[in-house]
């Protein structure tokens, strides 16, 4: 059934992947918090820029080259109005938002850091906003802190003041890719801020599910993935503010960020290109720019209504199909966390729950989910997590409970 | 649920029960872990082995039930087994899970080597992900006996 927000029914038809069946059934997706599918409008756009405009960018002058540039830089403006930064050029296009993260720390990070300088972190954060920091740490000696957890799976802020007392650096997620949770952004920008700290918000789960503002949240820097916001694998984002990214030095260099070569050295080329080192992904930016149309199109306060109301129905569902034998990590108060769930069934390890529902075409993901510190601190080494997004309504819900039953059954409940 | 009693059939759902074996072995036991990176499985094996003979075996660790269930049987499959006899066995079940010899080259099943209960493993061929969860056990115990 759909929500009062999107007309699931509807949207599930503009996806071509969900309307395959295999033997028989229909594939029931619950693992967009790994990555999502794809929009026909999305695929079609990728398919027709290579069909009619693909070229090279920004370096040829005849008219396809600069049709290509057009739709490329197109692009980096769609994604600036979708997360509000105040120029173009403060969005820098990279491979993923792994590498959106260790631009940052390699490149901001090593002209700024030195031994003894603090770095908070938080418990729940994904092994691509804690490898680029340990690597820091084994270069540069700098000192990681942790923010921890509440036992409902939020931050626990009653230390933060102290924790980022003489901080450098906060770089935190949005939202938990384990738990669920939805962190609070702009007090947790304006608590570094106060504490003379950069602000480094980590949005893969959070962009692709709520409106983004980086002016309003005051982040200083913002990674996301366009793979988990509909549009292609490939391409990532990095926000900077304008002043920051023009202090740093290069990341990778080569083609395209520079501005003059010489035998005896280089000088960078002005923002973005001077990030952007080598041929981008310039038809997965493409479709990036129409992915983010699209969700436009749909209004990102619906998106986020609609995964309220489908996450209350699964806490709902779930709690009263299945009582303690089931176990919902991350808060229930639908206003502090999204659609994704982290969950543990009758002692069934997750590899082996995740192995019975997909006989019924449920997929979701088993395993450590990239944060292997915070399934530490939860004491378990692997869960099984269902992420649902706007395509997902609550039949899908339904769909989860009933795969439960027959695991059950297989296991012996 | 048709399709998965290939996989979960009785006798592994009974040792992913009911570990056969469980424990450790005091130092100096030969003693390996293995971890499998992808889901965080992690077995333990403690062997003890007297004149070319494998005594005693404890295992540890925590996983799936394919995991578990294979070390459980593996251990009781060569529990007071010469050695040369549980290399010969880790060769014949590799080969029942398709994995290729150290040259890459298919192992041909040794009619000589029975396999027992194991046999029942044989349907996690036709789930290639989870070939790794029925070899973690296998590989640990080869990574002890090198220390042997």
């Amino acid at each position: 059934m759909s929500s009062t927000a999107l007309d699931t029914a509807a949207l599930k038809q503009q996806f071509p992947l969900l309307q395959r069946e295999i033997n028989g059934t229909r594939l029931v997706y619950l693992d967009s918090a790994n990555t999502s599918q794809k929009p026909a409008v999305v695929i079609d756009t990728m398919t027709n820029f290579l069909r009619n405009s693909y070229a090279p960018i920004n370096r040829s002058a005849y008219q396809l080259a600069a049709e290509a540039t057009d739709a490329y830089e197109g692009a980096r403006t769609k994604v600036q109005q979708f997360i509000n930064a105040r120029r173009a050029h403060e969005v820098v296009f990279t491979k993923n938002a792994t590498e959106a993260l260790n631009l940052v720390a390699h490149s901001w990070g090593r002209a700024n850091l030195q031994a003894g300088d603090v770095v908070v972190l938080t418990h729940m954060e994904h092994h691509a906003n804690i490898v680029p920091w340990h690597m820091l740490v084994a270069e540069r000696g700098i000192v990681l802190r942790w923010v921890p957890l509440t036992a409902d799976g939020q931050l626990d802020l009653t230390t933060l003041a102290q924790l980022l007392d003489g901080a450098k650096v906060f770089s935190f997620t949005a939202m938990s890719n384990v738990l669920g949770t939805i962190t609070p952004v702009q007090q947790l920008c304006a608590a570094a801020h106060a504490a003379g700290a950069l602000a480094i918000v980590d949005g893969c789960q959070y962009v692709p599910h709520n409106v983004t503002d980086v002016q309003a949240w005051g982040a200083d820097f913002m990674a996301f993935s366009s793979h988990k916001m509909c549009g292609p694998s490939g391409v990532g984002v990095l926000y900077g503010r304008e002043a920051l990214l023009e202090a740093m030095p290069p990341f990778l260099g080569g083609g395209n960020m520079i501005a003059d070569v010489r035998l005896d050295g280089f000088t960078t080329a002005e923002l973005p290109a001077k990030f952007e080192a080598g041929t981008p992904p310039i038809t997965e930016v493409v479709g990036l720019g129409a992915a983010v149309d699209f969700l436009i199109g749909l209004g990102m306060a619906n998106v986020r209504q609609h995964e309220i109301e489908v996450a209350g129905y699964a806490l709902r569902t779930l709690t009263s199909r299945f009582g303690d034998d089931i176990t919902l990590h991350g808060p229930t108060d639908t206003s502090v966390r999204g659609a994704t769930f982290s969950l543990a069934f009758r002692g069934i390890h997750p590899h082996d729950l995740s192995q019975v529902l997909d006989q019924t075409n449920v997929c979701v993901r088993a395993g450590h989910h990239c944060a292997k510190p915070l399934m530490r601190l939860m004491g378990v080494a692997a869960t099984a997590r269902a992420s649902f997004y706007l395509y997902n309504d609550t039949d899908d819900v339904d769909a989860l409970a009933d795969a439960l039953d027959g695991a059950s059954a297989i296991f012996g409940f | 649920m048709a399709g998965l009693e290939d996989l979960y059939r009785e006798i592994i759902l009974d040792h992913h029960r009911n570990p056969r074996n469980r424990g450790e072995l005091p130092p100096p036991a030969p003693h390996a872990v293995g971890h499998n990176p992808l889901c965080g499985d992690e077995i333990e094996v403690y062997l003890q082995v007297e004149d070319g003979r494998v005594t005693d075996i404890k295992v540890g660790g925590q996983g799936c039930s394919i995991s578990q269930s294979s070390a459980s049987m593996m251990s009781q499959a060569i529990k007071g087994k010469p050695v040369a006899d549980v290399q010969a066995l880790v060769r014949r079940f590799k080969g029942m899970m398709s994995i290729p010899d150290a040259d890459g080259n298919e192992i041909e099943p040794d009619p000589e080597v029975k396999l027992g209960d194991l046999e029942a493993l044989q349907g996690v061929v036709k789930y290639p992900v989870r070939i790794k969860c029925a070899i973690l056990g296998w590989n640990t115990l080869l990574e002890a006996l090198e220390q042997v």
